[in-house]
């Protein structure tokens, strides 16, 4: 609703499938909706749910724009739903699911599997010397601008936007996209990871890697959390080609 | 129907069970988790503003230690914390963190020199020591005598919970995610694993394990206005309770957040008034200290939110066509601080509200926020009453908050729990005693009970709505038992809540859709939620005197005569529309801390006849040991040490050390 003019009628487009049920057909359905003052498409979804169609699937969790469980497709861009202002959209709202992720029903993907496979195959994890640290002493200390910035880095939420923004990744079903690459920029800025440029290179120097990257920059485009994802694929495709010289 | 077999099952993939599942695995183990979500996106990650940890780095912090700590939780919780566990968290809170720095949280660190601080509204500079400058930051938080709070801007829980999920990774753990546990396996009092639904394909399996952790955190969806994430309605807590063996403990102790942004209830950490945020009324008159001299906006939560009501109350609010509100002003701190250490924040108070908080006030109410409360076990993480039950983290009442856990204990507890139980779930599992031998006639049982109340559901022709009912449970439990009760309105909530579960009991579905239904999800759960509700409800109703979080405007006072004690309830009887409740009774002899004035909030408690008797021989014991060190003194008073798993047993090291 806007400040001054009267209760806008929201038409929701939304893709309905379900793949589990074997009458389900995929088609487009058309929910109204009132549109309240404050209204996120979270509220709408959930209005939807609750007062029209209670099969409706779709992914909230935090509904706070912290969690990146609802990435989807808002009028043909990828963002996060609980953070979608209504009054920001005009009165014809398409929603589909994330493409590239495997489709659990409606709105609902499985970004879960995704992310869990691509953080397995480059080893998203501190390799340090020691995992079994001396609790009792004292931590070792770390310069404090090194801890922003690895923080910098580490505000992903994994929700996928920059996956399906991606060209590559919707030609290249094992393209780590820029949420894999920006996961090795960040432990390559961290000191306890012990991991150096060569072996990063065995992870993500070839074509599923950085060099797969076209430069399309749809996700720098399309992060929620404003990630350097264009400069962090730049620099370390640079990085990836000294290394591989070295070799 | 499939069956699947491990040593330790894990409900729950947040920070709790993950660091579980890490310790039981270290120790040679197979663990398997069941989690609602992709475990990163777990409610751990809504963790704002720090983990509570003594470490003393920074110069605010100097002096703090686990017996300062100590004294701050066992005064947040209002005496009703079982003070040897809050020993066991306090000495495990440092390395907690310390553990988290090697395996990869960027903790904010402290950088030396001048540091400009915003305390009590004024601008000070601070000088941070040469001799901690790299080692980890802290914030101020409320409750706290010391800055204490360690930090990773206001993203605290989600740097904690990736850290945490990929250890689990390198680990090997499995998560199967979009798992729901919906009945333990259970028979003469030991617990054999879960019965779990698939929510994408509707499916049910068997998880068989020799020890099952319930960590799924808190069940603040059983109310309207809330901070929690959807996925937070305690059905952990809620199987547990359909045992009819397991306890819940202290189910009464519900805390709400002051700042839930109004009028959507999200979440804006304490961090924002520990870094110098004031809150202010109507009329933009900072309200605090004319009601918390001392603390202002930093007493604790339940303090601070009970102000605010009030201040509401007597007609100084904010008005909007949504009701009325109060305003958090966090200009004060400048734009460079509030984009580098609150940014989240920053996003909430931009996408949910148009405000730019470095020029403009934000809007806020106090919100239901943490469940003190949970599946009541001994120090250990195991149920008193179900063998081969365990449970941590938020789900559990084990029982380190009693009645008001301070900010910055939660993130803290659930590594510390994960820790601790995680030891002793591997020394269980060591135990010859405790290998199981499984009649598959009871996996079966359970699995065709489960399915059997599904079906109910799915083939009855009920006449009630999932939705409705869910909605009108929320309704009552909002208006009528939270920050301030009384018996009338909790009497009046314990009738309606008493009909929402047997209209619950009538649900009928409007889609027979196969696979991912969420129409069927929402049914089961507020079968399962309005038990929870009713134990909230009955304890309030029946805990006449006023405690933490739990206010009885007919019982203002906190009553330690008749009420130093942790309301137990138990669900024996399936068909029944109420718990049993009982009090497990708290002993003032053996307190190292024995109860008095909190520092803040009201004095005029009624005293247990043994305080004055225990507080004289504190003091003489205090007095006696007067030569020797701390842990001496300590140990003369509750001994603790011996209860810790050997491996944390050891004295944390920090930079005054040397100088003592």
């Amino acid at each position: 609703m806007s400040e001054t003019g009267a209760t806008r009628t929201l038409r929701i487009h939304i893709l309905r499938y379900n793949p589990q049920d074997t009458t389900s057909k995929a088609r487009m359905q058309t929910f109204e909706v009132a549109e309240a003052a404050g209204m996120t498409l979270f509220v709408a979804l959930t209005e939807i749910r609750e007062t029209q169609d209670p099969s409706l699937n779709f992914d909230f969790v935090c509904r706070a724009g912290i969690c990146g469980s609802c990435g989807m497709m808002i009028n043909g861009r990828p963002a996060l739903a609980c953070r979608t202002l209504t009054k920001d959209l005009p009165e014809d709202i398409t929603l589909l699911p994330l493409p590239v992720f495997e489709l659990i029903a409606d709105l609902s993907v499985n970004t879960g599997r995704w992310m869990r496979d691509m953080a397995e195959r480059l080893e998203t994890w501190v390799h340090g010397s020691d995992m079994d640290p001396d609790v009792d002493a004292l931590e070792a200390p770390m310069d404090p601008d090194r801890a922003e910035e690895i923080y910098e880095l580490e505000r992903c939420i994994e929700c996928g936007c920059c996956i399906a923004a991606c060209g590559t990744a919707h030609m290249r079903p094992d393209f780590v996209g820029a949420v894999g690459l920006n996961k090795i920029a960040r432990f390559r800025v961290d000191p306890r990871d012990e991991r150096d440029d060569r072996s990063l290179y065995e992870l993500i120097g070839d074509e599923d890697g950085v060099f797969g990257c076209m430069t399309l920059l749809g996700c720098a485009d399309t992060c929620p959390k404003d990630l350097p994802l264009a400069e962090q694929i730049a620099f370390l495709r640079r990085k990836m080609l000294s290394a591989a010289r070295s070799v | 129907m499939e069956i699947v077999y491990t040593d330790v099952l894990i409900v729950g993939g947040g920070l709790a069970g993950l660091r579980v599942g890490i310790g039981a695995k270290r120790r040679g183990h197979d663990v398997l988790v069941l989690s609602l979500v992709p475990e990163k996106r777990s409610h751990s990650a809504a963790a704002q503003g720090g983990m509570q940890a003594s470490l003393a780095n920074a110069v605010r912090g100097a002096g703090d230690n686990e017996d300062v700590h100590f004294e701050d939780t066992v005064r947040g919780s209002d005496w009703g914390a079982d003070q040897a566990v809050v020993r066991m968290f306090v000495n495990t809170a440092p390395k907690a963190v310390r553990e988290l720095a090697a395996w990869g949280v960027p903790w904010n660190r402290v950088r030396s020199g001048p540091r400009d601080a915003i305390i009590n509204g004024e601008r000070v500079t601070l000088e941070e020591r040469e001799a901690a400058h790299g080692l980890i930051d802290a914030r101020d938080f409320g409750g706290t005598k010391k800055w204490r709070t360690s930090y990773v801007s206001d993203g605290t829980g989600h740097s904690m919970l990736y850290t945490m999920s990929d250890q689990a990774l390198a680990e090997r753990i499995p998560v199967h995610d979009r798992m729901e546990a919906i009945q333990l396996i259970h028979a003469d009092g030991r617990c054999y694993g879960a019965v779990a639904r698939d929510l994408a394909t509707g499916e049910l399996k068997a998880y068989v394990a020799r020890a099952t952790c319930i960590a799924t955190g808190g069940f603040g969806r059983l109310y309207r206005v809330t901070t929690n994430a959807v996925i937070n309605q305690g059905i952990g807590a809620a199987i547990a309770l359909e045992t009819g063996v397991a306890e819940l403990g202290n189910m009464e102790a519900v805390q709400f957040h002051p700042t839930g942004i109004f009028p959507a209830g999200i979440l804006v950490t304490e961090g924002c008034r520990g870094d110098g945020g004031l809150l202010l009324d109507g009329n933009e008159h900072r309200f605090m200290p004319d009601y918390e001299p001392e603390k202002k906006e930093l007493a604790s939560r339940d303090v601070v939110s009970r102000r605010m009501e009030e201040h509401i109350a007597k007609g100084f609010g904010a008005r909007t066509r949504f009701g009325e509100h109060l305003w958090l002003d966090i200009r004060l701190l400048g734009r460079r601080h509030i984009e580098s250490k609150l940014r989240e924040v920053m996003e909430i108070c931009r996408f949910f509200l148009g405000v730019d908080p470095a020029k403009e006030l934000i809007p806020v109410r106090p919100a239901q926020h943490y469940s003190m409360g949970g599946i009541r076990t001994d120090h250990r993480g195991e149920s008193r009453t179900l063998a081969g039950l365990f449970a941590a983290g938020e789900a559990a009442c084990w029982d380190m908050h009693g009645f008001n856990r301070l900010g910055g204990n939660s993130v803290a507890e659930t590594v510390v729990a994960g820790m601790l139980v995680g030891e002793f779930i591997a020394d269980f599992c060591d135990e010859p005693d405790n290998r199981i031998a499984v009649p598959t006639a009871l996996v079966d049982d359970t699995l065709r009970s489960a399915a059997d109340r599904l079906r109910a559901i799915a083939g009855n022709e009920g006449s009630e709505n999932a939705f409705e009912v869910t909605a009108a449970m929320q309704q009552v439990m909002t208006d009528k038992v939270g920050i301030f009760r009384n018996g009338a309105d909790l009497e009046a909530a314990v009738a309606e809540l008493t009909a929402i579960h047997r209209r619950s009991l009538k649900i009928g579905l409007s889609s027979q859709a196969r696979g991912a239904n969420p129409e069927l999800d929402a049914a089961y759960r507020v079968q399962m939620m309005s038990k929870l509700a009713l134990c909230v409800a009955t304890g309030a109703l029946r805990r006449t005197e006023s405690r933490g979080a739990h206010y009885r405007e007919d019982y203002p006072q906190r009553n330690d005569r008749v009420w130093l004690s942790r309301t137990l309830a138990v669900w024996p009887n399936a068909a029944a529309t109420a718990p049993e409740l009982s009090d497990e009774t708290l002993d003032v002899h053996s307190m190292e801390l024995p109860p008095g004035w909190r520092g803040y909030g009201a004095r005029d408690h009624i005293e247990h006849p043994d305080t004055p008797d225990r507080t004289a021989k504190v003091e003489a014991v205090t007095a006696g040991t007067e030569h020797n060190d701390r842990f001496a003194v300590q140990d003369a008073l509750m001994p603790y040490t011996h209860l810790l798993p050997e491996r944390y047993r050891g004295r944390n090291e920090r930079i005054e050390d040397g100088k003592q």
